[in-house]
C-alpha cells in the first residue's frame, strides 16, 4: 500500500516505475538545469584548457617550425648560392684555359706555318735553280746533240755522194744538211 | 502544465499496464524495444530514482567530464613535448587546430581570429562528446536539445552582440537587401528576420536530432538482434550504421563549427 506512492514519486514524469523513458527524455524539463550547468563547467574548462594551455604551445610549436624551415630554406638558398658560384668560379677557369690553349696553339701553329713558309720558299728556290740548271745541261746537250746530228747528216752525206761517184762539194753540203736539221 | 501533468501520468499509466500485461511475454521472447532509455540522465551517485538538482553529478556530468579530459589528454599531454616534429598525438592535435583555425580564416576572416579558441572550443566539445557518445554503455550529452539549445543560444547572443556592438545599427543592414528591388525588400527583410531567428532552432536541432535518431536506430537494431533469426541482419545492420554514425559524429561537430563562422562572418561583416 506503501510502496505505491513512492514508487510514483521516484518514477517521476519522464521515467516509469520500471525506469523506462516516458516519452523522449529530451523533452524532460526537470533534467535541464543539470545539463546546462555541467554543460557550462565543461565549455568553460574546455576553454580555459584551451586559451591557457593549449593553444599558445601548439601555436608557438607552429610558429617555431615554420621558423625552422624558412631558415632551413634559407641556408639551402645560400648553399645553392655558394654552390652557383662556385660552379661560375670553375667555367670562369675552363674558359680562360680552353683560351690559353687556343692562343698557345695558335702561335704554335703561326711559329710552324711561318717556318714551313720558309722551308717550302727554300726549297721552291733551290728547284727552281736546279731546273735552271737542268734546263740549262739539257739546251746544252740539245745543241751539242744538233751539231753532231749535223756533223754526221754532213759526214754521211759526203760519203753518199763520194759512194755515188760524185765529188762532195762541201760548202752545198753545209748548206743543205743546215736547211734539213733546222726543218725539222 | 495541468494538460502536461495530466498527460504524462496517463502515459505512466499507460506503461505501468502495459508493463504488467507484457512482463512474462518480454522475458519470453526477448524482444523489448526502449530505445529512449540511454538517453535517460540518471545520478551517479545514489538510488536510481534519486531527484536530479542542477549540481547533481550525473551521467551527463561524467562523459562530458571525459570529453574535457580528452581535450586536456590531446591538447595538453600530447603536446608537452614541443616537438619540432611531432609525434602521433601532437600531429593530431596540430591538425584539429589548423583544420578549425583555417576554417575560422577562410569562412568568417582574417578578423575574426580572435573567436577561434571560443570556436574552438564548441568543435571540440561536440566533436568528443559525438564520438564518446558512440562507445557502448555511454551517454550521448549532444543529443539533449538542452546541450545544443545552450550552444546555440551561445552562438545566437554572440553573432547578436558582436553585431551591434561592431557595427551599430548597420548591423540591421543585414535584413535590408540593398539589392533587391525597393518594393521587395520590405517582404525580404521579414524573411531575413525569420530566418535569422529560426538559426539558434535549426543550428541547435539539427545536432541533437542527428545524434538522437542515430543512437535510436542503433538501440531499435540490438533489440532486433536478441531474435536469433534476424540477428545476424541486425548485427551488420548496427555494423553499418555505426560506421554512419561515426561519420555523423565528425559531420555534425563540422556543421555545427562552419555554421558558427558563417553567422559570424555576418556579425562582422553584415553587408550582402
Amino acid at each position: 500500500m506503501e510502496t505505491e506512492p513512492i514508487d510514483l514519486e521516484l518514477a517521476g514524469t519522464c521515467v516509469n516505475t520500471l525506469g523506462n523513458a516516458i516519452g523522449m527524455p529530451q523533452l524532460c524539463d526537470a533534467w535541464f538545469a543539470n545539463q546546462i550547468f555541467w554543460l557550462l563547467v565543461a565549455l568553460a574548462a574546455i576553454y580555459l584548457i584551451l586559451t591557457r594551455v593549449a593553444l599558445p604551445r601548439v601555436g608557438a610549436v607552429l610558429a617555431e617550425r615554420s621558423g625552422t624551415i624558412s631558415n632551413d630554406l634559407a641556408a639551402a638558398e645560400d648553399l645553392r648560392r655558394q654552390a652557383a658560384d662556385a660552379e661560375r668560379s670553375y667555367e670562369q677557369a675552363l674558359a680562360d684555359a680552353r683560351a690559353e690553349g687556343q692562343r698557345i696553339s695558335d702561335e704554335a701553329r703561326a711559329t710552324i706555318r711561318a717556318d714551313l713558309d720558309a722551308a717550302i720558299a727554300e726549297a721552291d728556290e733551290k728547284i727552281a735553280a736546279r731546273t735552271a740548271e737542268s734546263e740549262a745541261q739539257i739546251a746544252e746537250i740539245r745543241d751539242n746533240a744538233t751539231v753532231s746530228v749535223a756533223e754526221v747528216a754532213r759526214d754521211v752525206t759526203g760519203d753518199i755522194v763520194t759512194a755515188l761517184g760524185g765529188r762532195p762539194d762541201q760548202a752545198a753540203i753545209d748548206t743543205a744538211v743546215d736547211a734539213r736539221v733546222k726543218g725539222n | 502544465m495541468e494538460t502536461g501533468i495530466e498527460m504524462a501520468e496517463e502515459v505512466h499509466t499507460e506503461g505501468a499496464l502495459d508493463a504488467h500485461a507484457g512482463g512474462p511475454d518480454h522475458g519470453e521472447s526477448g524482444l523489448s524495444f526502449h530505445p529512449m532509455d540511454q538517453f535517460i540522465v540518471r545520478p551517479i551517485f545514489g538510488e536510481n530514482g534519486d531527484p536530479v538538482h542542477w549540481y547533481t553529478v550525473t551521467n551527463a556530468t561524467v562523459w562530458m567530464a571525459v570529453a574535457v579530459l580528452c581535450v586536456l589528454g590531446l591538447f595538453v599531454l600530447g603536446t608537452r613535448g614541443r616537438a619540432i616534429v611531432p609525434g602521433r598525438i601532437q600531429s593530431v592535435a596540430e591538425l584539429a587546430y589548423g583544420f578549425v583555425y583555417k576554417m575560422v580564416e577562410d569562412v568568417t576572416g582574417r578578423d575574426a581570429v580572435k573567436f577561434f579558441p571560443y570556436i574552438f572550443t564548441l568543435f571540440l566539445f561536440i566533436l568528443f562528446a559525438n564520438m564518446l557518445a558512440l562507445i557502448p554503455m555511454s551517454f550521448s550529452t549532444t543529443s539533449h536539445i538542452a546541450v545544443t539549445a545552450v550552444l546555440a543560444l551561445a552562438v545566437f547572443l554572440t553573432v547578436t552582440i558582436v553585431g551591434f556592438v561592431k557595427n551599430g545599427a548597420a548591423f540591421l543592414g543585414l535584413f535590408w537587401v540593398s539589392s533587391a528591388p525597393l518594393l521587395l525588400r520590405p517582404v525580404l527583410a521579414v524573411i531575413e528576420l525569420v530566418s535569422y531567428f529560426v538559426r539558434p532552432v535549426s543550428h541547435s536541432i539539427r545536432l541533437a536530432g542527428n545524434i538522437l535518431a542515430g543512437h535510436a536506430v542503433l538501440k531499435v537494431f540490438a533489440a532486433f538482434a536478441a531474435v536469433t533469426v534476424i540477428a545476424p541482419v541486425s548485427v551488420v545492420a548496427i555494423s553499418a550504421i555505426y560506421a554512419l554514425e561515426v561519420l555523423v559524429a565528425f559531420i555534425q561537430a563540422y556543421v555545427f563549427t562552419i555554421l558558427t563562422c558563417v553567422y559570424l562572418k555576418d556579425a562582422l561583416h553584415p553587408s550582402h
